[in-house]
């Protein structure tokens, strides 16, 4: 392997891992909280047809459309949160349901596909579309030029969002709070933590940043919408939160190995490596098994991980 | 004396802290659950400034669901609570926190997976702010915790303290929040005598500050010991209030259960036969074990112990110093490292629970919800859960569930069982109906060695005289009963011989007659041998 080899991967693992990194991001808050949310997938589409929906749509600067286009997606999968918020918390419904039918509502065969139809983008090229930025004018410096200084601003955002999110987790009071509801809502009640609260509050953060990582498909990705573009995505994120063991450093780790596993093909066949096709498209899969293994047995050993009340209502009432 | 009811009139009581209002104070509150249970009916009570008092009851009495009122968990459906005279609407444990009012609950509200200086601060921090400073916190930790002799690591994690550490970290949480009012629920459970006496000094520290202590209990010496006045629950009514200084243990009773109840007879001094020489081995025999507890560390190191048939041998010890360790071991639901296992004289394999079953070992484990019954069956189905290869009732692999739930409902009768039918779900049953579901499954195989791991805790008076009697005829059956237990009391009174575990030691083996709680508590703190 030569070193051009390994800045392509490298710098293809991040174009694909973005997505993963801000959906996964958001699954982490949402079952931090202790909502289990399998509605990423639906989440991700909506985001990724709206945000192409408004860049194609409104007129004006290119960098006022994208950011707008970046908020709307934010918006839509924000607003499938709610309902999966509404439906697993204040209902009860069961979360697996719950995500499920938000999943297949908003998915390939469902609004997003609607939607697309209904505004009318779907065979469209777009007009806008996410520059890679010149960092300090670095971008030429070898190696890490490329992987690091030479990306959009989206990737940096998700940098920062990362950034973001691990200081919140461990080292704010409020952050401190949501893991005390998704490991013991009742003893985070008893202790005044409004837990419905802190559950809507970042199920919806959460969709909010599927959302985004939908976007990251249709800006900057590949500037077109077709349905299902992305591709399960939304599955492989709600995966590597677990291999994260629900932290965000190590979720970034795990999305850009992912991003670099499903674009190794491509990859390699462009530097003149040829194995079978399959081969590549079945390495995530068999990554997931390998990786779920051993991190059941560390999980065991060291009782890290699964927030303990995951997947369960909070009932305050039990006579 | 004040041996007027409660309920006559509330304003009335205060005369004695010359007119300034109680501290804390509910009249006529009633709370209904669904299934039309009415768990507190007209409930009025009242708690000083600078007094402890007690809530005295029977299980389902109505006391956790009056602290659960006053805590702002549950909201009455009538009547009125009033925090210095004020009358207040508390809708959530965080105003009633805010209005000074806490709660160390049974079921300890700490989160497993965080520190002890994390859980203090949840919900709750003196410094505002959004950030959070470990380091600040367990400085602040530390002063409270060495004001009030509770000694506690804040950089722990909380599933890897004790029972009774976890205890402080809530007393401690509720102190770093500047409690007024501070109600316990039954807080004695876990501790050593010399635990209680901490606890007891700190309580009294409290109240000699101006806050308030409610103290939940089921245990006459410690109210006598800690409490100013008393009021007496009774199928979720408030009977009345007394001061602890005019009255006595037979009146506290009598009040409580209704009717007169016998604390003095002793269930063993009962039967006088003088035991058996221990001709036949011994039924349950240690060697030389060694045990590797959670955390890698030998939990069990070098224990010896022998119990012969009809003999209870009770393990004392504070909580965390191997007894969970010990029960498992023999129950083969965790290996041993070294050492042997005899039973019976046959050498059995380590870590192989059916083993253990197979040559007639029951256990009443200690965490009965989790590990004794399987909560979402019925009673019919967790009474069969262990028989299900040998004895109980089927035809072939189809089980024939109306057999079952005839001998269930026979077992049911045997074991005072109060449940609605054999299908009712274990989880609606009570604590002590649990633990019968538990006793009946374990003992009517006539066991050759039964492990008893805390079979009383959490127990009405009731439940816990009959769960004490059970064991007790168990062993005159001819079963070897290890008895291990936190509660020093229920060792004394049913143990032929106690053994004393401390830090994963067997650190002395007593007879029961000659000992003492003088020489029993220092062996538990490991300072005698």
């Amino acid at each position: 392997m030569n070193a051009d080899l390994i800045v392509s991967i490298a710098v293809s693992a991040i174009a694909y891992g973005t997505p993963l990194v801000l959906a996964g991001l958001g699954e982490l808050l949402a079952e931090r909280s202790g909502v289990l949310n399998l509605g990423v997938e639906g989440m991700m589409l909506m985001g990724a047809v709206t945000a192409f929906f408004v860049s194609q749509t409104l007129g004006g600067p290119g960098l006022a459309v994208l950011v707008a286009a970046i908020i709307a997606a934010a918006l839509a999968g924000a607003a499938l949160a709610l309902i999966h918020a509404f439906l697993s918390i204040t209902v009860r419904v069961n979360q697996i349901v719950s995500g499920l039918a938000l999943t297949i509502f908003a998915g390939t065969i469902g609004l997003s596909s609607y939607a697309g139809q209904v505004w009318g983008v779907g065979g469209q090229h777009g007009v806008h579309q996410l520059v890679k930025l010149d960092v300090l004018g670095l971008s030429d410096v070898p190696v890490v030029g490329p992987i690091l200084l030479n990306q959009d601003a989206f990737v940096y955002f998700s940098w920062v969002l990362v950034a973001l999110v691990t200081f919140y987790l461990f080292r704010t009071r409020f952050g401190l709070y949501l893991r005390a509801v998704g490991e013991s809502p009742r003893s985070a009640d008893a202790m005044g933590i409004n837990v419905t609260r802190y559950r809507y509050v970042h199920t919806i953060i959460g969709g909010a940043f599927a959302g985004l990582g939908g976007a990251y498909f249709t800006l900057a990705i590949a500037p077109i919408w077709t349905d299902g573009l992305t591709a399960g995505d939304g599955w492989i994120a709600i995966a590597l939160v677990i291999f994260a063991f629900w932290r965000p450093d190590l979720l970034v780790v795990g999305a850009y190995l992912f991003g670099a596993l499903s674009s190794l093909g491509f990859t390699l066949q462009t530097h003149g490596v040829q194995l079978p096709s399959e081969f590549f498209s079945s390495l995530p899969y068999i990554m997931t098994v390998v990786v779920l293994a051993a991190a059941s047995t560390t999980l065991a050993r060291r009782r890290i991980g699964t927030p303990a009340a995951l997947g369960v209502p909070y009932v305050r009432e039990e006579s | 004396m004040d041996l007027r009811p409660a309920g006559v009139n509330p304003t009335a009581a205060n005369s004695a802290t010359a007119g300034a209002p109680p501290a804390v104070a509910a009249s006529g509150v009633t709370k209904r659950f669904a299934g039309g249970v009415v768990a507190n009916d007209r409930v009025t009570f009242e708690a000083r400034h600078g007094e402890v008092h007690a809530l005295l009851g029977e299980n389902g009495a109505g006391k956790t669901t009056l602290c659960n009122i006053l805590t702002g968990l549950y909201r009455p459906d009538e009547g009125e609570i009033r925090i210095d005279g004020k009358p207040v609407r508390l809708h959530s444990p965080h105003e009633a926190q805010a209005a000074g009012i806490f709660m160390v609950h049974q079921h300890l509200s700490l989160v497993d997976s965080l520190t002890v200086a994390e859980n203090v601060v949840l919900g709750w921090s003196r410094h505002g702010g959004v950030t959070f400073s470990a380091r600040t916190v367990e400085a602040e930790i530390e002063e409270i915790a060495a004001r009030y002799q509770m000694a506690v690591d804040p950089k722990a994690r909380i599933w890897q303290l004790s029972l009774g550490e976890r205890q402080r970290v809530d007393i401690l949480k509720a102190l770093y929040r500047g409690a007024s009012i501070l109600i316990l629920d039954e807080p004695t459970t876990v501790l050593t005598p010399a635990e209680i006496d901490q606890l007891f000094s700190s309580v009294r520290e409290m109240v000699a500050e101006g806050s308030t202590v409610i103290f939940i209990s089921h245990k006459m010496p410690e109210v006598f010991a800690i409490a100013d006045r008393t009021t007496i629950l009774r199928k979720g009514r408030s009977i009345t209030t007394l001061d602890i200084a005019g009255t006595d243990a037979r009146q506290l009773a009598r009040l409580m259960v209704g009717h007169e109840m016998s604390f003095d007879v002793h269930p063993r001094a009962a039967g006088v036969e003088p035991k058996p020489a221990p001709a036949q081995p011994p039924v349950l025999a240690l060697e030389g074990v060694h045990v590797r507890g959670d955390f890698g560390i030998d939990a069990l190191k070098d224990v010896s112990l022998e119990i012969t048939a009809g003999e209870i041998l009770g393990i004392a010890g504070v909580s965390g110093n191997g007894q969970r360790e010990l029960a498992e071991v023999v129950a083969g639901l965790r290996p041993f490292t070294q050492g042997t296992i005899r039973i019976g004289g046959e050498n059995v394999a380590s870590g192989d629970p059916r083993d253990a079953i197979n040559r007639g070992v029951a256990n009443v484990p200690e965490d009965r919800m989790g590990t004794g019954v399987s909560p979402n069956l019925s009673v019919a189905e967790n009474l069969i859960l262990k028989s299900y290869r040998s004895s109980s009732p089927h035809s072939g692999p189809i089980l024939l569930m109306g057999r079952a739930e005839t001998q269930a409902t026979a077992l049911m009768a045997r074991f005072d069982i109060r449940a609605p039918g054999p299908g009712t779900l274990v989880r609606q049953l009570s604590g002590g109906n649990v633990q019968k579901v538990v006793l009946a499954r374990e003992l009517s195989s006539g066991p050759r060695l039964v492990i008893a791991a805390s079979p009383t805790r959490g127990l009405d008076v009731g439940a816990t005289e009959y769960v004490r009697g059970v064991l007790v005829e168990a062993a005159k059956q001819g079963a070897a009963i290890m008895l291990i237990s936190e509660d020093l009391d229920e060792i004394v009174e049913l143990s032929d011989r106690i053994a004393v575990l401390y830090e994963g030691r067997v650190v002395g083996v007593v007879e029961a007659a000659s000992a003492t709680y003088e020489h029993l508590g220092l062996m538990m703190a490991g300072a005698a041998s």
